[in-house]
């Protein structure tokens, strides 16, 4: 499938094209993870038998960009005994693999800067690089309770990537295609049994569990936030950082939400499909509107898994940091081997 | 501090990883070193100033010392500067969470030196006030456990509740923290009208939250996994440090106040005393549910026994309490609180000794953290119950 954003037929179209892109995945980068945010604001306000934030904007609405130009304005500070370069890049560090993923990330019908034969790899692949920015932030603010932040931050990673990626594969082995709009379009077409319609939550459901787990584990989400433990470390790895740098942690964070959503949604839940078999020639206005009602679909489903993480995080306690691994690697890890083995041996016999 | 490795040589390092794991420590190769680590006077899981200094070897906990005083605001030197009604908003604030059974020990102190009778009307709202001033505490400690632990929902809930309860005795007495209700002989005015019977709804909304912190926190399985097992504190240990109050009864030593040497109408009244066995740190959550069950069965007793009459002695201008020396001890929400008073007959005391349970109670913190996770260090002062005003005083 071709990217609807490619636009031709006259002399700068390429660079044309390449700025439309960047221009759509910036916005979409500064603008969602701040609505997943106002959600969080509200959805745990309300579900917390409180308001929530009432002042900025109607109802609140404008609280994150209020807070935004709040860390504008906050002083720069930088420990003393801090490593001064890799401190000041560690946020940067952090942030930019998260908007590098977009990229792949396809939301409707042609709806994507770049469908990449590798897309599943690639996203997987470049959103481990993001905990090298939470270690450079760790070690460089030269203060102990980021240190023991970055490294229960790395631990976690190296735990939880591997049920992360095995989840993923599996899916990937049935459809035979690394493209993320590959796998969008099989599930349109999968009939569990030849008979049912259904996207691959059902067949996959052990991947998905494995999957959405491991990518709170990897988001610092409760109840897998020990890295930031604020009872404990304080802040972990952001514990020194203020203003600006600060924020961009945070954005960090919501991004991260986002986009593991995303690839959550199109792996297992269809996608940009509003239901199993959707036929997008129904919509009026040609391709603009099936990228419309697609892109409408995607957001809602990416809405919808973040605010179970929401609802994760007003129910439950956090887990401790040796209990995590212990899940990992005794009960995680050998159920995605085994799950994968097994969906081997459907895609060979059937 | 080391043991030998079946292979010659080869040492073990002490609290290495929990289980069986053995580093190797060949001269010159390889040395770890602890990291010392001050968790406080700032920290946000030591609620107040409390500090500890723990030596670390990753995230086990090799040795941990309090480090007290932050907060020491010298009361009982003040205390001999002052009067008697003085001295009632004084004892407030050493405990601000327990302001008003502090008062009544005081209270109880002079009025037993001077020999008073205190009327029967005051003796029940006494013990109503103690009783909604404990369940305050205790909804306090639940949420900042909870709150510790992770779960960010039961402090709004606490406090919800909290709050009602704050009207509540803000109607009767005006204050919402430091109370200052309590006067030698009685108390300062009667009740407001419509007081008992929002007592009675309040208990009944109280006995429906308490439930909702169960299903909230209490079957959860993480919670459990945090604190099952935790700071497990033996009851002789618990003994030894003079530990009190719901700590103690995590125990199984149902040792109460209320029930062994009963001050006020408590000999009246049906005290529960709930006691747990293992002494951990989820038995120490539980023993606290439970305790504002049993606050709210006492209240409902008291609401049902109080009668009309007047609410106070007639005294003269300054009291004075005769020539003297006497002890009293009250079961505050946080364990035994003992008030040493000394008088010379003039309107100060000589001097008045504060024994109060939060003191005792952290004094444990050592023990129950040698070898404790980092992690754990945060369950194990949670649910060590202790305001830091209290141990400093």
């Amino acid at each position: 499938m071709e990217s609807l954003l490619n636009v031709d037929g006259f002399m700068f179209a390429a660079a044309v094209t390449i700025a439309l892109k960047l221009a759509l995945v910036v916005v979409f980068f500064f603008t969602v993870p701040l609505g997943v945010g106002y959600m969080e604001h509200k959805g745990l306000a309300h579900m917390q038998d409180r308001l929530g934030p009432m002042e900025a904007g109607p109802h609140g609405t404008l609280q994150l960009v209020a807070d935004g130009i709040k860390f504008l304005q906050k002083e720069d500070i930088v420990p003393a005994a801090a490593d001064r370069w890799v401190y000041k890049l560690a946020p940067a560090v952090a942030m930019l693999p998260a908007m590098f993923i977009l990229v792949t990330i396809p939301l409707g019908p042609g709806l994507f800067a770049e469908n990449l034969d590798a897309g599943i790899f690639f996203a997987l692949a470049i959103s481990s690089v993001s905990v090298i920015g939470v270690l450079m932030g760790a070690w460089s603010s030269a203060n102990k309770f980021s240190l023991m932040g970055g490294l229960r931050a790395a631990a976690q990673l190296i735990a939880y990537e591997l049920p992360l990626v095995l989840g993923a594969a599996a899916v990937v082995l049935q459809v035979g295609s690394l493209s993320l709009v590959d796998i969008v379009e099989a599930q349109a077409d999968f009939q569990l049994f030849d008979t049912i319609r259904i996207w691959f939550f059902l067949p996959h459901f052990v991947g998905l569990g494995l999957f959405y787990v491991a990518s709170l584990a990897e988001l610092n989400r409760p109840p897998f936030d020990m890295p930031i433990a604020d009872s404990e470390l304080i802040f972990g790895h952001m514990t020194e950082y203020t203003g600006l740098r600060y924020a961009f942690f945070m954005l960090t964070e919501y991004a991260g939400m986002v986009v593991l959503s995303a690839l959550t949604a199109i792996l297992f839940l269809g996608g940009w499909y509003p239901w199993p078999g959707f036929d997008f020639s129904i919509v009026p206005f040609g391709v603009a509107g099936a990228a419309v009602v697609g892109f409408a679909a995607t957001i809602g489903k990416i809405l919808a898994l973040t605010f179970i993480m929401i609802w994760l995080r007003a129910t439950f306690p956090r887990l401790r940091e040796d209990q995590l691994q212990r899940m990992s690697w005794l009960v995680m890890i050998p159920l995605a081997l085994l799950n994968i083995v097994v969906v081997a041996i459907i895609k060979v016999v059937a | 501090m080391t043991d030998t490795l079946p292979r010659t040589g080869a040492t073990v390092m002490p609290g290495g990883p929990a289980e069986g794991m053995l580093i190797e420590v060949r001269d010159g190769d390889l040395s770890t070193q602890d990291m010392n680590l001050n968790i406080g006077p700032q920290h946000p899981a030591t609620h107040g100033v409390l500090r500890v200094v723990v030596d670390l070897d990753g995230e086990k906990i090799v040795r941990a010392t309090p480090v007290i005083g932050y907060m020491h605001r010298g009361f009982e030197k003040l205390a001999e500067a002052r009067d008697y009604r003085q001295i009632m908003a004084l004892v407030n604030r050493h405990d601000w969470l327990s302001a008003f059974c502090n008062e009544i020990g005081v209270a109880i102190a002079v009025e037993r030196m001077m020999g008073l009778e205190v009327p029967e009307r005051a003796e029940w709202i006494r013990v109503i006030m103690a009783e909604w001033n404990r369940v305050l505490n205790h909804l306090m400690f639940v949420a900042s456990f909870g709150l510790e632990l992770g779960a960010i929902t039961p402090v709004f809930f606490a406090f919800r509740e909290r709050e009602d309860i704050q009207h509540l005795m803000e109607s009767a007495t005006g204050g919402r923290l430091h109370f200052s209700y309590t006067r030698v002989g009685g108390l300062k005015e009667d009740l407001p009208r419509g007081f008992l019977a929002a007592s009675a709804q309040m208990t009944k909304t109280i006995r429906v939250r308490v439930d909702e912190y169960r299903d909230l926190l209490t079957g959860n399985e993480i919670f459990q996994a945090r604190t099952k097992g935790v700071g497990v504190l033996p009851p002789d240990v618990a003994i030894d440090f003079g530990v009190t109050g719901p700590t103690l009864h995590a125990t199984g030593v149902p040792e109460d106040a209320r029930v062994t040497e009963p001050y006020g109408v408590y000999g009246q009244l049906d005290v529960p005393v709930p006691t747990y066995t293992s002494g951990d740190s989820y038995d120490r959550f539980m023993v606290l549910l439970e305790r504002i069950d049993a606050s709210c069965h006492i209240i409902d007793q008291a609401l049902g026994r109080i009668t009309a009459g007047p609410i106070n002695q007639k005294l003269p201008k300054v009291v004075k309490a005769p020539e003297g020396e006497i002890y009293v001890r009250t079961e505050n929400p946080l364990g035994q609180c003992g008030y040493y008073l000394v008088s010379d007959g003039k309107k100060n005391p000589w001097r008045l000794k504060m024994r109060t349970p939060s003191f005792s109670n952290v004094q444990m913190v050592p023990y129950l953290l040698e070898g404790a996770l980092l992690s754990d260090m945060i369950a194990v002062l949670g649910s060590v119950f202790f305001v830091v005003g209290d141990v400093d005083r």
